[in-house]
């Protein structure tokens, strides 16, 4: 292929709101690996920043900054593609602008308050201003009202755009059908429940339905805008696939909650429906691995955007394996009622976030630049975004690997073994098994962040040096 | 509930696969309108099933009412016994002992477990700690810590105290004065009034019945 060489191109305002959404979540990618870092370093020294920042406030930070970057990644895919699929400007656009620009100078005042401020007294108006202290949704009420408020606008954005441009397709249906369970389920977080069980119980209705239904569906609608356009897939054949997957996410997702529900005072039948559905849960991941690699390998991987097609294949191959593998190693009633709230659950935890959700926003990254500026040589290659990409995964996987090493002996020697008091718990970390593997761990993590370096400089080069 | 689970399994992939063939009839099977109907139908099955289960959950899962206990459990010794029916540990409420050297009414009793929990949440415990299981992993789980034999054992010469509540909560009021293991808790100024609260939302989550987890707690631990 040529390289490209008109003239600057034209955007509908909707993706050029996408290149903001985009630039403030690489930011946001950048703070958590760095909160993480120390994190990781306060478990090798735990004195280090110990009345400053302590392990709770870097872990609030971390994964707090992964939830929002994630989220306004997909979102920003969402308008990148919105116009290109209904053929005209996003209605409100206006409106969307500036409850973005609300919710950047939200995010701001909350990490402020994340770093200075870190908890307060004994009483509603910390959980109204300060911090409500349920982990991801630690944010204090008024975020969660300002979630509530930049979701909404988004729904409307979209129904509307789909509504005035008179074309409803199959994956616009999947999509607003998504986006309205996703705004509807966080509000069953935004309640203060003094039954500890009843608050989990809410609370996993967000963290659960979010992350292994609602947001694995709104990665699929992604998918499938991403395949139309690097491989120029059907869309006959990409919808049917979105329909396969989306069958099999809730059919197996929504009761396969039920894994969260073993041990926090709920009935004895969430064992079992827990146990059955979520080892169902990585079928729909298996379903896209084959239909990407189909679909790639049908178009013998002739595309328009090289780093992009890496991170939709990644993507695929990283859900499937830190998902559904790592997922399935612990979601049966047996094996968790060891593996339980060990370190198992953060290596999941890992791979499965970055398989599936950081591949997908860096590859939509990838292809919003494509077209930010001209020239860009087609198809869209670099020699750094390999590197880059290696490191990332290299570091992901190190890390994962160190985090499964020691939520094995945890749940070896602190559960199994000890009973899991809190002499079991020293016993379970300060052994060798355990412990070595801490610098592994914090390794690992300056070969992302060297990664998230070298991303961030192929990203900010695009269009600039490289021309045919 | 009348239903086992396997019940409910079988039926929700049957109820599925059966409207789906229905509404798809004629359709080949990788065709678009098939997996459209297989899409909306096990949403709609799944869900609705989700939210029959969930009603029944919130009525079993209320203070009280067996599975959790009532506010007034911070009066009474809690242990642990084997069930020889489901096998495994469950919470077993003791004798009414008092707290802190008080017999709390159950509005008392709930107004300072409440004071707990949001103490709690507001000190970002579940940042370090994991309750239930859930949470950070960084610190020790707390689903049954008021029970923890280390208390005993380590904390109340160390502090000082007559009591096991008493140890509790000064120990919980300056951390890193006492430090256990190579991790240190943070000092996050707990008042008094907060610490005591704190001990008695401690001590009620120890009573839930939460399906013999953490296993065979406390029986191996060296001490």
């Amino acid at each position: 292929m040529s390289a490209v060489t008109q003239g600057q191109p034209k955007l509908y305002e909707s993706q050029k709101l996408a290149r903001w959404y985009f630039i403030v979540a690489i930011a946001l990618f950048g703070a958590q690996l760095l909160f993480g870092l120390i994190a990781a370093y306060q478990q090798i020294n735990p004195r280090f920043l110990l009345d400053v920042a302590p392990f709770m406030t870097n872990r609030t930070l971390h994964v707090n900054a992964m939830v929002v970057w994630l989220l306004v990644g997909m979102v920003g895919g969402v308008y990148w593609f919105l116009p290109k699929e209904t053929g005209r400007e996003v209605v409100g656009i206006t409106l969307a602008k500036i409850v973005w620009w609300v919710l950047v100078a939200g995010v701001a005042v909350l990490v402020g308050i994340y770093l200075f401020v870190q908890y307060g007294p004994g009483k509603m108006t910390t959980l109204w201003f300060i911090m409500e202290g349920r982990e991801y949704l630690e944010a204090p009420r008024w975020v969660d009202i300002a979630i509530v408020v930049w979701v909404a606008v988004f729904l409307f954005n979209v129904i509307a755009t789909v509504l005035a441009s008179r074309r409803i397709t199959g994956i616009l249906t999947v999509l607003i059908f998504d986006l309205v369970a996703l705004g509807a389920l966080y509000t069953a977080g935004m309640h203060y429940q003094l039954n500890l069980t009843m608050d989990q119980f809410l609370w996993w209705w967000v963290v659960h339905l979010w992350v292994e239904a609602t947001w694995e569906v709104l990665v699929g609608v992604l998918m499938a805008w991403s395949l139309m356009y690097l491989l120029g897939v059907s869309r006959r054949l990409v919808e049917t696939w979105l329909f396969i997957e989306v069958a099999l996410v809730f059919g197996t997702g929504i009761l396969g909650l039920g894994h969260h529900y073993f041990w926090i005072g709920t009935p004895e039948y969430w064992l079992g429906l827990g146990g059955f559905f979520s080892s169902l849960e990585p079928l729909p991941l298996v379903a896209m691995v084959v239909h990407s690699v189909y679909d790639a390998g049908a178009h013998r991987l002739g595309t328009v955007n090289k780093p992009a097609m890496f991170w939709l294949i990644a993507q695929a191959f990283g859900n499937f394996i830190g998902a559904g593998v790592w997922g399935f190693m612990q979601t049966l009633p047996q094996i968790n009622m060891f593996s339980h709230g060990t370190q198992l659950a953060a290596a999941h935890g890992h791979l499965a976030f970055f398989g599936a959700y950081v591949a997908t926003v860096l590859l939509l990254v990838y292809i919003a630049f494509q077209n930010l500026r001209v020239p860009v040589q087609v198809p869209l290659d670099s020699r750094l975004w390999k590197w880059a990409a290696a490191l990332l995964i290299l570091g992901i996987v190190g890390i994962s690997a160190a985090f499964t090493l020691s939520g094995f002996t945890q749940t070896l020697i602190e559960r199994a073994v000890g009973g899991s008091t809190w002499a079991a718990f020293i016993q379970g970390y300060t052994h060798p098994w355990y412990a070595n593997t801490l610098g592994w761990r914090y390794f690992f993590g300056w070969v992302m962040l060297t990664g998230y370096v070298l991303l961030v400089i192929d990203l900010a080069s695009i269009g600039k040096k490289r021309t045919a | 509930m009348d239903y086992t689970w396997i019940e409910i399994t079988v039926a929700a992939i049957f109820l599925t696969a059966i409207v789906t063939a229905v509404l798809s009839r004629g359709a080949g099977w990788l065709s678009w309108h098939l997996w459209r109907n297989a899409m909306l139908v096990s949403s709609v099955v799944m869900t609705g099933i989700l939210l029959w289960l969930s009603w029944d959950t919130v009525n079993r899962v209320r203070p009280g009412a067996g599975r959790i206990p009532p506010w007034t459990v911070i009066n009474h010794e809690i242990g642990l016994k084997w069930d020889p029916e489901r096998r495994w540990q469950v919470p077993v409420i003791g004798e009414e002992t008092g707290f802190f050297g008080k017999i709390y009414t159950p509005e008392e009793a709930k107004a300072l477990v409440n004071k707990g929990k949001i103490t709690f949440q507001s000190r970002n415990c579940m940042e370090c700690h994991t309750l239930l299981g859930n949470g950070a992993y960084y610190a020790p789980d707390l689903t049954r810590a008021w029970l923890d034999p280390w208390w005993e054992s380590r904390i109340m010469p160390m502090v000082g105290a007559e009591t096991r509540e008493e140890a509790m909560k000064r120990w919980l009021m300056n951390p890193p004065q006492y430090p256990q293991g190579q991790r240190i808790m943070p000092n996050l100024g707990l008042t008094d009034e907060e610490a005591t609260a704190l001990v008695a939302f401690l001590k009620w989550m120890s009573a839930i019945d939460t399906n013999g987890f953490p296993p065979h707690f406390g029986m191996m631990t060296p001490r």
